[in-house]
């Protein structure tokens, strides 16, 4: 009966949604951005997808194992991990670039933390910067059987004009999971109708980016550019799938709000006036570390308190 | 002479700067970007703490109590200016590497931590082996991280090749992450080891970690001071 003591008083609702449920959904939901990665990429995207996740869940498997903790790798939050991180690379990365991601991001940034709830920054992304940074030639190099030339960000970021039909069915060039704005928002509609996440991060983060691209942007207000921008790079799949990670986003609903618009205004800053052409992964962890001072200030007030108490 | 011997010791093992009394976090992170460079910071630290260990314990008995800081940083920085000259005389390109990281020494808590916690309290033999051997575990220290993020940074030590040709240097090593990551991990490994021993019951006083508990009980037993 000792496990009772930290249960606050009754009544208890309880819920029949489990870590394990809400990441099975978000692996289904991420499943069509991997499908047209493979199909748009090859069956080396497949590779990248599989060797990730292999590493992922084999590196939380090996240090539960080792430091004799219970086994966490039933919650599916290992493979969410993998596949978000596969889906941030480019096609053309050898294997163990994929596997340093993903032991990084298991041991480095999670379990060194404390396991799943305790990472202070998103795992995949910070993997992602941490490649980023290392091996920048291998990373951004975006040559691949299906394409050749730069990304349609790094045309924008050049002046020049972008297909922004392709750009959001997803034939043009990037990382696997980045390029088809379709195939995220079939994922993140499923996701909002199952309740998982909601539109308060995402949205204001897209809001928020959109009118500091048209007011301070290089091109206005203009219907073009911002949809380029808009379905260009991992602003979608930052959006819907990393900004919105339970463990890195403010709990408080006013937190979330000024959340996203913090995430919108980074990475506007980096995208127009930052050296590279893609700053979402950065602005995302940034935001991270900004949560715990963001919920500080946002905390709802108890009831029957009054200011300054 | 057994009293210098276990001043050395204990700067070097015991009472190491950066692996076990934490200080002087800013240049051992800041210009450890290659051995040459953490070898460099750490002799020129280590010249400057011996000799202005040496000048303050003659003047302990001079200094009076209540200006004593800045006596400390009028010695220190005089020293400090000596070596900055000679090195940009002598050894210009450890000059540039070391920037800005050379003025800065006469801030440098170890420098003003010896003076204030040894110096200023013993004489002056002991005090230059303090200084000898706090400065020499500071290099050696420096030495080391600056070793291991150039190895895996750029596949060299001390600038030759040491990893095969396939070796794809992760450059993040090299810039400021990657002095976090590998003090990080050599402060783990140190923690580890003592851990290890202290379960195989030998003596491991001798290896001091920096407040020999962690965070968490730490916090207990500060509340358990404060109900007292």
């Amino acid at each position: 009966m000792n496990t009772l003591k930290k249960v606050s008083s009754n009544p208890h609702i309880r819920g029949k949604v489990t870590t394990n449920h809400l990441m099975l959904a978000v692996i289904i939901a991420l499943l069509p951005a991997c499908g047209f990665g493979i199909y748009n990429f090859g069956l080396g995207a497949l590779w990248v997808i599989l060797i990730t996740v292999a590493s992922t869940v084999l590196t939380e498997l090996l240090y539960e194992i080792i430091l004799k903790k219970p086994i966490t790798i039933g919650d599916f939050s290992a493979v969410v991990t993998g596949i978000l991180l596969a889906l941030n690379l480019p096609v053309s990365v050898p294997w163990w670039i994929c596997v340093i991601g993903g032991v990084f991001a298991i041991l480095v940034v999670k379990m060194l933390f404390g396991g799943l709830g305790q990472n202070f920054m998103n795992p995949a992304l910070a993997a992602r910067c941490f490649l980023l940074i290392s091996f920048t030639s291998i990373m951004t190099n975006f040559e691949c059987d299906a394409y050749t030339g730069p990304t349609p960000l790094a045309l924008l970021k050049q002046g020049e004009v972008t297909n922004v039909y392709d750009m959001v069915i997803g034939r043009c060039n990037g990382t696997i999971g980045e390029t088809s704005m379709i195939a995220i928002v079939i994922g993140a509609c499923f996701l909002l109708l199952l309740g998982v996440i909601d539109l308060r991060v995402p949205g204001t983060y897209l809001l928020s980016f959109v009118i500091f691209v048209g007011l301070w942007g290089p091109a206005g207000f203009d219907l073009q550019y911002i949809s380029a921008q808009l379905a260009g790079g991992g602003l979608m799949l930052g959006a819907f799938f990393m900004a919105t990670d339970y463990v890195t986003r403010p709990v408080t609903v006013k937190g979330q709000y000024v959340y996203g618009i913090f995430l919108g205004l980074l990475t506007f800053l980096f995208r127009i006036f930052g050296s590279s052409a893609e700053g979402v992964s950065y602005a995302i962890i940034l935001g991270n570390l900004l949560v715990p001072l963001i919920e500080k200030y946002t905390r709802p007030m108890a009831f029957g308190k009054r200011r300054g108490m | 002479m057994n009293k210098a011997g276990e001043r050395l010791f204990n700067g070097l093992i015991k009472e190491n700067p950066t692996f076990v009394l934490m200080l002087g976090m800013c240049p051992t992170l800041a210009v450890t970007t290659s051995a040459v460079n953490g070898l460099g910071m750490g002799l020129t630290t280590t010249v400057v703490l011996t000799l202005s260990n040496g000048i303050i314990s003659l003047l302990r008995k001079v200094i009076p109590d209540k200006v004593r800081i800045p006596a400390f940083i009028v010695v220190i920085a005089t020293f400090v200016t000596l070596v900055e000259l000679l090195l940009e005389g002598f050894l210009p390109s450890l000059y540039d590497a070391l920037g800005i990281y050379i003025p800065l020494i006469v801030v440098n808590c170890i420098i003003l931590g010896r003076a204030e916690s040894y110096a200023s309290k013993n004489p002056i033999i002991p005090s230059l082996f303090d200084g000898l051997g706090m400065g020499l575990g500071f290099s050696v220290a420096l030495t080391m991280i600056g070793a291991l993020r150039e190895i895996l940074g750029a596949g060299e030590v001390f600038g030759y090749e040491v990893m095969p040709a396939s070796y794809v240097p992760a450059s993040i090593f090299v810039l400021a992450p990657g002095a976090f990551f590998v003090l990080a991990g050599l402060t783990a490994i140190q923690n580890y080891l003592k851990i290890e021993g202290e379960k195989k019951g030998k003596d491991m006083s001798k290896i001091q970690s920096g407040c020999g508990t962690d965070c968490k009980t730490c916090k207990e037993q500060c509340k358990e001071r404060e109900e007292k």
